[in-house]
């Protein structure tokens, strides 16, 4: 028995007509696209019985499990609900799934990022599962009038034994929707070897609806009435708005109005994802997308350099910092000169461990190797977009948004009313990484909404999203190793900053696996706005120390796996230092497997193999890429990824997922990159900010999870920063060079007529 | 503003809008058929990729114009009841993560299999390479081609 969490919060079990305040009713189905078609009523139950937040039993036994939180693409959708229906013990075949709207009444952590979706949801969602099968089984005891505890489940029946009596959960599903529901800290969870649905796959639960092209985004959102908008922001960052003609766009064909819209109050404190490059925007409404579009062209209006601005602004954890905007218009050129500068200065120090200077100056030898890498678009391929229904004092907004609840915040402010009187409803995104944390969309399509007193869409284009800032930041890192006369490795020193942060986890490996180590960062700081992107920091963090690791094993003649798990066992037997946060036990084990999958002393004839493992979102994962030239262009071959993130609730998705980290890291490892001319975005579009695309994706990926009972950890994340190394050190040994800036493809298109 | 008389997955559809409205603008704002999707605006990211007699045409330079007596298909209009090999090798696979970019996927796919019902790897690379997938679910989509390629 795996015993519960005492500060699980209680609301989640309970039913919502038992809330104060009830809010807002529980909105089934409101989308039209989203009705049961002809075949699904066939099943539908003519009554549905609540028996918690998460789940609605009907009388005929199915079983409508809520989606907490929400769908960027990493499938919690599936795999959330697969956490409730196993404790509940029903058939898979049976379970309905509804993505549920914002509703904080009855759900603890509506958020997705971080790759904790499964993690955090890993203990209260199979509570709320078992709490939901101990009222069915209580209702089966009162009905049958025998002690509950001598009551089994298995698949959706109820049955006792020695009295033969058997019933369906619809059945049973009238009564337990009225018991109260019992203490989740008396109830049992199921052992993990009992486990009869989390670690089955399951196929994902919209995956028809997709493939039929059913409306699911936010942006195929219509109500009757409704208006559509396009937004202008201004050319670069550093400008602002300093007029427009209305008349411009307003006597255009199909359109009713053009105004500024201010995002925030000015009185209002910014909170941790309100990150907004441009506080206000010019909003065009008419009837059309494409008339908003010709009239978006035709708008003329003038622009001036912002002055430095300052605010206040809700830290990650709750302090509040004053946050600076200085102005300008910057190049990507003068950062890289800035970033050169600053790997000259000292740091601020972030770790020591030693006496690393010390050992610098005893080193016969000293190998220092600087990486860098650009700005990154997140590119969703959904733009921003959102729905807003704004009248009056009530506000109904649909939108792309990995955090509603934070935004829900900005919005009431905004719009001037209560939070409780803004209904969020969770639209599928098309795509987040990030990106969606950050939902000042929502906010201009309620802004754009409430002035006009109509539902309203707004849809930015591809130049829009891609120039509207939220970037990962541009990095740098510079390493140097101290080795003695016989290449015995005596200290590590690493120094890596950014624009505007750095990107230094200063505890991770292989701090604590080295006597002497030091750990700098520093930043500098722009008027380009980042957020997170995909494993923030690691992304690019892992890279560098990865590539370098690979570059001090070849010095030191040594395997580089066999060199990596040397280190570990340091950290494990002797480790050094106290803040370490890896396991190096389970790092190692991931190293071990992938060199076990990909087979890795038996290297096939024309390839050219490199690995690297990082740990990061609480798990642990290496990969090993097998490139080869062909017709002078790199091919990637293989790619062999171990993955230690504990229980795997549902493998063939989390393979997917996995998948799709590999190539998106090989995609902007070879590609990614967002430049500036006079603070102007220099890409804003698919021709010219070039993403990886079919021909370019591996030919295999293997993705092969450790066996483990362990409570899950994070997936979404953990893949992609490895694969940078991976691939560059993979390259290196194809083509004899180095890669020490990203992307790589400029780089190699200087080497031996490579092309790409 | 000007009548156009167009074929859209076999019905006969009218739509009153400026003749230079690319037909993705017309099936998502006039016509309701949202499942061919905005993605760039200029043919480089295939989400928004229709059938016009059979052949795959990126949508948002396809002006409505261009798009009478010719018949077009959607996303909605390659099976009646969702089970094209297509999109039953993609169920199959599992292929989608956000799923915005799969419906100009399978419209690509479908298409290259009706001209060429059992391509090489580098076939599909070339009748996909302008389809982009943000979440990276090339290798996928690459199975689902070939296990469609057994049944089409």
């Amino acid at each position: 028995m795996t015993l519960i969490d005492k500060k699980l919060n209680r609301r989640s079990f309970l039913k919502v007509s038992t809330l104060a305040g009830g809010g807002m009713m529980l909105s089934f189905s409101w989308l039209a696209g989203c009705k049961p078609t002809p075949e699904e009523v066939m099943t539908m139950p003519e009554e549905w019985f609540e028996i918690n937040s998460y789940i609605k039993i009907g009388d005929n036994g199915v079983v409508t499990l809520f989606n907490p939180n929400p769908e960027f693409g990493s499938n919690v959708k599936t795999s959330l609900p697969m956490l409730l229906a196993e404790e509940l013990d029903v058939d898979w075949k049976n379970v309905l799934v509804e993505q549920a709207d914002f509703y904080p009444e009855r759900f603890d952590r509506q958020f997705t990022g971080g790759s904790q979706g499964v993690r955090s949801a890993w203990t209260p969602l199979r509570t709320a599962g078992a709490t939901a099968r101990q009222l069915i089984v209580n209702a089966a005891a009162q009905t049958w009038n025998v002690p509950a505890g001598e009551i089994t489940t298995s698949a959706g029946i109820v049955e006792h034994n020695a009295s033969g009596k058997k019933a369906g959960y619809g059945e049973m599903a009238s009564l337990a929707g009225t018991l109260e529901a019992p203490d989740p800290e008396t109830v049992k969870l199921k052992d993990i070897s009992d486990f009869q649905i989390i670690g089955k796959s399951k196929k994902n639960v919209d995956g028809t609806k997709i493939v039929t092209g059913k409306p699911m985004f936010a942006i195929d959102h219509k109500v009757e009435g409704m208006k559509y908008a396009a937004i202008v922001h201004p050319p670069a960052f550093g400008m602002q708005l300093k007029s427009f003609d209305k008349s411009s766009v307003t006597s255009m064909p199909g359109i009713q109005d053009a105004f500024e819209v201010n995002i925030f109050k000015d009185d209002y404190a910014r909170n941790f994802f309100d990150t907004t490059t441009f506080p206000t925007i010019i909003a065009i409404v008419g009837n059309s997308t494409w008339e908003v579009l010709q009239a978006k062209k035709n708008l003329k209006a003038e622009w001036e350099k912002a002055p430095k601005s300052e605010f206040t602004a809700a830290g990650f954890r709750g302090n509040t910092t004053q946050v600076t905007v200085p102005e300008g218009l910057e190049n990507s050129d003068t950062h890289k000169a800035k970033m050169a500068e600053y790997i000259q200065k000292p740091g601020n120090i972030l770790r020591k461990d030693g006496d690393p200077e010390g050992a610098f100056k005893k080193a016969a030898k000293v190998m220092e190797r600087t990486y860098t890498a650009p700005f990154l678009a997140h590119n969703t391929m959904e733009p921003m977009n959102c729905f807003a229904d704004v009248r009056g004092d009530k506000a109904v907004i649909y939108g792309p948004t990995q955090a509603p609840e934070l935004i829900r915040q900005t919005i009431a402010s905004s719009l001037g009313m209560p939070q409780e009187n803004v209904q969020i409803n969770l639209a599928r995104m098309g795509g987040g990484f990030g990106r969606r944390a950050y939902s000042h969309h929502m906010t201009e399509a309620a802004l754009i909404s409430q002035k006009i007193q109509a539902p309203v869409k707004m849809v930015y284009t591809r130049e829009d999203d891609m120039s509207a800032g939220v970037y990962r930041p541009t990095y740098s890192a510079t390493y140097r190793a101290a080795l003695d006369e016989n290449n015995n490795l005596l200290a590590l020193h690493v120094k890596a900053g950014g624009i505007p942060e750095s990107p230094i986890h200063a505890n991770r490996f292989p701090a604590g696996a080295l006597d002497n180590y030091l750990a700098e960062g520093w930043q500098i700081e722009s008027n380009i706005t980042i957020g997170a992107f995909r494993a923030p920091r690691s992304n690019f963090i892992a890279g560098a120390e990865q590539s370098f690791l690979d570059e001090l094993a070849e010095e030191m003649g040594k395997d580089p796996i066999e060199f990596r798990l040397e280190l570990l066992r340091r950290a494990e037997t002797d480790p050094v230092g106290e803040d370490n946060d890896y396991d190096p036990k389970r790092y190692a084990g991931v190293l071990e497997l992938v060199r076990e999958k990909s087979n890795w002393s038996n290297v096939p004839n024309g390839i050219s193999r490199g690995v690297s493992a990082y740990f990061c979102h609480n798990s642990y994962v290496a990969e090993v890429v097998d490139i080869s030239i062909k017709d002078n262009q790199p091919v990637v071959e293989n790619v062999y990824a171990a993955v230690d993130c504990g229980i795997v609730v549902n493998p063939d998705a989390a393979a997917n997922m996995g998948e799709g980290a590999i190539v998106d890291g090989i995609g902007n490892a070879f590609f990614g990159e967002m430049a500036f001319e006079n603070g102007a975005p220099t890409k804003t579009n698919f021709d010219s900010y070039r993403m990886i695309r079919h021909k370019e994706a591996p030919k295999k990926i293997e993705v092969h999870f450790v066996e483990s009972n362990e409570a899950p950890t994070g997936l979404g994340e953990p893949l992609f920063p490895p694969v940078f190394a991976a691939l560059g050190n993979s390259l290196y040994k194809a083509t004899g060079k180095r890669l020490y800036e990203q992307p790589f493809q400029p780089k190699l298109m200087e080497m031996e007529n490579l092309r790409m | 503003m000007a009548i156009f008389n167009l074929t859209v997955n076999g019905n006969s559809k009218q739509v009153d809008v400026d003749p230079n409205t690319p037909m993705l603008w017309v099936l998502r704002d006039h016509l309701d058929l949202v499942g061919t999707k905005f993605g760039c605006g200029i043919a480089q990211c295939g989400a928004c990729t229709i059938h016009m007699d059979g052949a795959a045409v990126r949508s948002c330079q396809l002006p409505v114009s261009a798009a009478e007596g010719v018949k077009i298909t959607t996303i909605e209009g390659i099976s009646e009841k969702g089970d094209h090999p297509v999109q039953k090798a993609w169920v199959e696979h599992d292929v989608p993560q956000c799923g915005y970019c799969q419906a100009g996927q399978i419209m690509s796919a479908v298409a290259l299999l009706k001209d060429n019902p059992s391509p090489s790897d580098e076939d599909i690379d070339n009748a996909m390479n302008g389809n982009i997938c943000r979440c990276g679910t090339y290798t996928r989509i690459k199975a689902a081609i070939k296990t469609a390629s057994q049944n089409v």
